[in-house]
C-alpha cells in the first residue's frame, strides 16, 4: 500500500493527524488533577525540553528537503554563529535567528554544491 | 518579565493573546518556515488545500516536514507514521507541562481540547512565557487568541510558499527550512531561566544526534526521558544540597 492508492486527505489523517495528535490527547489525559508546581510536572517539562532539543540537533544535523544540499559544515557553523549573536544581543531570539540565517546563506553561498 | 494584564472579558483576552501571536518573535519565523513547507509541499505534488489542513490538523512544522518528505518519495504510510508519531512525542509532555497553568479547579476538560489540540513548540514556548502574567480566568481565551494568531499566520504563510514554490532558488528555500531549528533553538534557550532547563537542552542538543548516529530505535524518547531525567536529578541534587 502507497500514497498513491488512497485518498490524500484520508493518508493526511491516517499517516499525519492521528500519529501526531495521540500524543497531545495522552497529555491532557495525564495532565488532569496535576499540579502545576508538581514534581512530575517540573519533569515532564526538563523531558519537553530535551526532545525539542534533540529535534533541533536533528533538523541541522540529519536535514530533509532542501536543506539537506546545504552541507552540514555549514549548518552546524550557522547555528553557532546564530548562538553567539543570540548572547551577544541582550538574548534576543529575533537577533539569533537573523544571524544563524545570515551565516547559512553567506555559507550557502560560498560552498553549496 | 512581561507585565501583568487585565482583560475586562474572555473576548478581550483572546484578542490580546491574537496581537501577542502577530507581535511574537515566532509571526516572523513562523511565516518563514511556513513559506518552506508550503514550497516543499507543491514540489512533492500536495495540494494547497491539503497543505492548509495539514498546517491546521498536524499543526507541528517537523511533522509536517518529514509527513510531505516521506509521502513524497514514496515511503511506506506505516514508515512515514511511524516517523511522524516519533517527532510528536515533545507534544506530550509539553501537554502535561502546560495544561496546570491554564486551568481552575472548576475547568471543564472540554474547553481544555482546543489548548491541547493547539499545543506546539512556538505556542508552548509563547505560553510559558505569557500566561503566568494573565488572570487565571482568561488564560485559556488568551492561549486560544495565540494560537489561532500563530495557525493563522502558518496556513497564510504556506499558500504564500506553495505558489512561490516554482521561483524559489534551492539555497533560499534551504534557508526558510533552516528557520525551524534555530528559532526552535533561540526561544527554548531564552526560556531556559534555570539550571534544569538548562541541561535539559544541552542534554538533548547532544544525546538526539548521538542515539540517531548509532541508530538506536525510539532515539528522541529516549532522548527525552534520559536527558530530562539527568537535568531534573541535577536540579534536585542541588536543591537538596543547599
Amino acid at each position: 500500500m502507497n500514497a498513491v492508492e488512497l485518498s490524500p486527505y484520508l493518508v493526511l489523517i491516517l499517516v499525519g493527524f492521528l500519529p501526531n495528535e495521540i500524543w497531545r490527547v495522552l497529555g491532557l489525559l495525564l495532565a488532569r488533577g496535576l499540579d502545576e508546581d508538581s514534581e512530575i510536572v517540573a519533569w515532564s517539562r526538563a523531558v519537553a525540553t530535551a526532545i525539542l532539543a534533540g529535534v533541533i540537533a536533528k533538523l541541522i544535523l540529519f536535514p530533509s528537503g532542501a536543506l539537506a544540499n546545504i552541507p552540514l559544515t555549514v549548518r552546524v557553523a550557522a547555528a553557532v554563529c546564530g548562538f553567539i549573536a543570540f548572547i551577544c544581543i541582550k538574548r534576543s531570539v529575533f537577533a539569533g535567528v537573523l544571524g544563524g540565517e545570515a551565516a547559512l546563506l553567506i555559507g550557502g553561498l560560498l560552498f553549496a554544491r | 518579565m512581561p507585565a501583568p494584564s487585565t482583560f475586562p472579558s474572555a473576548t478581550a483576552a483572546f484578542f490580546g493573546g491574537l496581537k501577542s501571536a502577530l507581535t511574537s518573535v515566532f509571526f516572523p519565523v513562523i511565516g518563514g518556515t511556513y513559506i518552506g513547507i508550503g514550497a516543499l509541499a507543491h514540489d512533492f505534488g500536495f495540494s494547497a488545500g491539503w497543505l492548509a489542513l495539514s498546517s491546521i490538523l498536524v499543526w507541528a512544522a517537523p511533522a509536517q516536514v518529514i509527513l510531505i518528505s516521506a509521502l513524497g518519495t514514496g515511503s511506506a504510510l506505516i514508515e512515514a507514521a511511524i516517523a511522524v508519531t516519533l517527532s510528536a512525542i515533545r507534544l506530550f509532555p509539553m501537554v502535561v507541562a502546560l495544561l496546570p497553568l491554564l486551568r481552575r479547579q472548576d475547568t471543564r476538560l472540554r474547553d481544555l481540547l482546543l489548548p491541547t489540540h493547539f499545543t506546539a513548540v512556538s505556542m508552548w514556548v509563547e505560553s510559558l512565557r505569557l500566561l503566568p502574567a494573565q488572570p487565571r480566568d482568561y488564560r485559556i481565551a488568551f492561549c486560544n487568541g495565540l494560537s489561532v494568531g500563530l495557525m493563522g499566520t502558518a496556513t497564510s504563510f504556506g499558500f504564500v510558499g506553495f505558489y512561490l514554490a516554482a521561483g524559489l532558488p534551492p539555497l533560499l528555500a534551504g534557508t526558510l527550512l533552516f528557520l525551524t531549528p534555530l528559532s526552535f533553538l533561540m526561544s527554548t534557550a531564552r526560556n531556559a531561566q534555570m539550571l534544569i532547563d538548562r541541561l535539559a537542552l544541552l542534554f538533548g542538543l547532544v544525546l538526539g544526534p548521538v542515539l540517531t548516529a548509532f541508530d538506536v530505535g525510539l532515539d528522541l524518547m529516549w532522548t527525552g526521558v534520559v536527558g530530562g531525567t539527568l537535568a531534573y536529578a541535577v536540579q534536585r541534587l542541588r536543591e537538596t544540597a543547599t
